[in-house]
C-alpha cells in the first residue's frame, strides 16, 4: 500500500472540511477505493473516514420513503426488516453485491459516490427516482449520475442518506460477468405509487441510464411479455473484451423481462 | 506520521503505533505474526486473507488496520481453545476440505460467519455464501461437506 494520510470526522460536515483543507477522499467502507489506491488508480493524499458518524447511519421509514444512511452495509440493508418489508427489491439487490466479505464492509453511500459503472446500487437509486441526500443539499437521482465515476457531488461534499420512494412494485435482475461477477447488464425496474415506470440499466454503458424504450412498453403493459418484446440501441452501449455493443442491447430487454417477473 | 492503534484480536488488548497506510492484514501478519492469516490475491478477490471484525467476516487486505481501530479482531489463531480444534476447523480436517491449505484460513472463518446467519444452510446456499473464497486446487466438493459437518457440530 502506497503512503496516505488518515484522518477521521466525527461529523459530516466536520469530514468535508477535511477533505477540503487536504484535497483528500472520503472512507466510507472502502471496499473499492482501496483496492483502487492499491493499483494506484487512485491516489489520494489523505483519507477521511466516516465510519462511526451518526448522522449517517441507520435504516427509517419516512411517510411513504425509506431513508437509509449512506454508511448503512450492504449486508445490513440485505437483512434488515424495514427493507424488506417496504422495498424488498432493495434488499435482494444488497445480497447480490460481490461476495458476503464485501458486503459486510462496503455502503450504499460509498458506492452512489463511487458510480462505478457496473455497480448496483446507481440502477436502484434510478430506477425508483430516490433522492441522494448530502450535508448540503437534496439531489434527485436524474441529477446525480454524470458518466463513467462522475457523479454531481462536489470534491468535499458528503452524502448522508438516500431516501426511496416506495414503489407499487420493483425488483432487479442482472447477468453477472461469469468471473468477475460485475454485473455485464443490470436492470432495475419500478412501477411507483402514481403508476408510473422507470427502468435503469447498470453495467451496459459507461454510465448508469434510464431505458425509455423500456419504460413506454412497461408503461402500456407491466409485464414480462412487453419487457421482452421492446428493443434497445446498441449504439453508446459498452463494447469489451466482456461483451459486444449488441450483445448487450439484446439482453437488457432480456434482463429486463426477468425483473418484471419478479416484481 | 504514526498513528496509535488500539484492538482486541483474539481475545486480548494489543496497541501500536502504525503508519496509516498499514493494511489490516499486514499488521496482524508482520507486527502481531498472525500469520495464520493468508495473503493470496492482494486484491479482495481471493478471501484467503478473511478474519472476522466485530464477529462478522471481512477480507482484511482491503481494510486500513484503522478502519478495525477499537474493534474486536479474531483470526484462525483464535478460534482454537485449549488444544481443541474449533468444531468448524476438526471437519475441514476430517472432510479432507483441503488439498494445498493455502485457502483453508479464510475458508474456515467464512465458513463460521455463514453457519452463524444460515445454521441449517443446504448445499447451494453455502456455494452462494462461499463466492468469496476461491480455491484453487478445486476442492470446493470437500470444502462444502466440511461445512456442512462444521455446521451440525456447531449446533450441538
Amino acid at each position: 500500500m502506497y503512503a496516505v494520510e488518515y484522518q477521521k470526522a466525527k461529523s459530516a460536515t466536520e469530514a468535508s472540511g477535511l477533505i477540503a483543507k487536504s484535497g483528500g477522499k472520503a472512507l466510507a467502507g472502502g471496499q473499492s477505493l482501496i483496492a483502487a489506491m492499491k493499483l494506484r488508480l487512485a491516489q489520494p493524499g489523505t483519507l477521511v473516514d466516516l465510519a462511526g458518524i451518526p448522522e449517517l447511519a441507520g435504516i427509517r421509514v419516512e411517510g411513504g420513503a425509506l431513508a437509509i444512511g449512506a454508511m448503512t452495509r450492504h449486508a445490513d440493508i440485505a437483512s434488515a426488516a424495514e427493507v424488506k418489508r417496504t422495498i424488498p427489491a432493495l434488499a435482494a439487490l444488497a445480497e447480490g453485491i460481490g461476495d458476503r466479505q464485501v458486503r459486510n464492509m462496503g455502503t450504499i453511500g460509498g458506492s452512489l459516490a463511487n458510480n462505478d459503472p457496473a455497480a448496483d446500487w446507481p440502477a436502484a437509486v434510478l430506477g425508483l427516482g430516490a433522492t441522494v441526500v448530502t450535508h448540503k443539499r437534496r439531489i434527485a437521482a436524474d441529477d446525480f449520475f454524470k458518466g463513467m465515476y462522475e457523479t454531481a457531488l462536489a470534491a468535499d461534499e458528503i452524502i448522508t442518506a438516500v431516501s426511496f420512494p416506495t414503489p407499487k412494485k420493483a425488483a432487479y435482475a442482472k447477468f453477472p460477468n461469469p468471473a468477475s461477477r460485475f454485473a455485464l447488464v443490470g436492470v432495475f425496474v419500478a412501477q411507483l405509487g402514481d403508476g408510473s415506470v422507470r427502468v435503469a440499466v447498470t453495467g451496459a454503458a459507461p454510465s448508469v441510464f434510464r431505458a425509455a424504450s423500456l419504460e413506454a412498453a412497461l408503461a402500456k403493459s407491466f409485464t414480462p411479455d412487453a419487457a421482452k418484446a421492446a428493443r434497445v440501441d446498441a449504439a453508446g452501449l459498452n463494447n469489451d473484451l466482456h461483451a459486444s455493443a449488441a450483445y448487450r442491447a439484446h439482453l437488457v430487454p432480456v434482463i429486463a423481462s426477468r425483473a418484471v417477473a419478479a416484481a | 506520521m504514526g498513528i496509535a492503534i488500539s484492538m482486541t484480536v483474539n481475545g486480548a488488548a494489543v496497541s501500536a503505533e502504525i503508519d496509516p497506510r498499514t493494511l489490516l492484514v499486514d499488521f496482524l501478519r508482520v507486527n502481531l505474526g498472525l500469520t495464520g492469516t493468508h495473503v493470496g490475491c492482494d486484491t479482495a478477490q481471493c478471501g484467503a486473507c478473511t478474519i472476522h471484525l466485530d464477529g462478522r467476516a471481512v477480507k482484511a487486505c482491503n481494510l486500513l488496520a484503522l478502519q478495525a481501530n477499537g474493534a474486536k479482531v479474531t483470526t484462525i489463531e483464535g478460534l482454537a481453545g485449549n488444544g481443541d480444534l474449533h468444531p468448524m476447523q476438526a471437519a475441514f480436517k476430517e472432510c479432507h476440505g483441503l488439498q494445498c491449505g493455502f485457502c483453508t484460513p479464510g475458508m474456515v472463518m467464512s465458513a463460521i460467519d455463514l453457519v452463524q446467519r444460515h445454521p441449517g444452510a443446504d448445499e447451494a446456499t453455502i456455494r452462494a455464501q462461499l463466492e468469496g473464497n476461491l480455491c484453487r486446487c478445486t476442492g470446493y466438493h470437500n470444502i462444502v461437506k466440511a461445512v456442512q459437518q462444521g455446521a451440525a457440530a456447531m449446533s450441538r
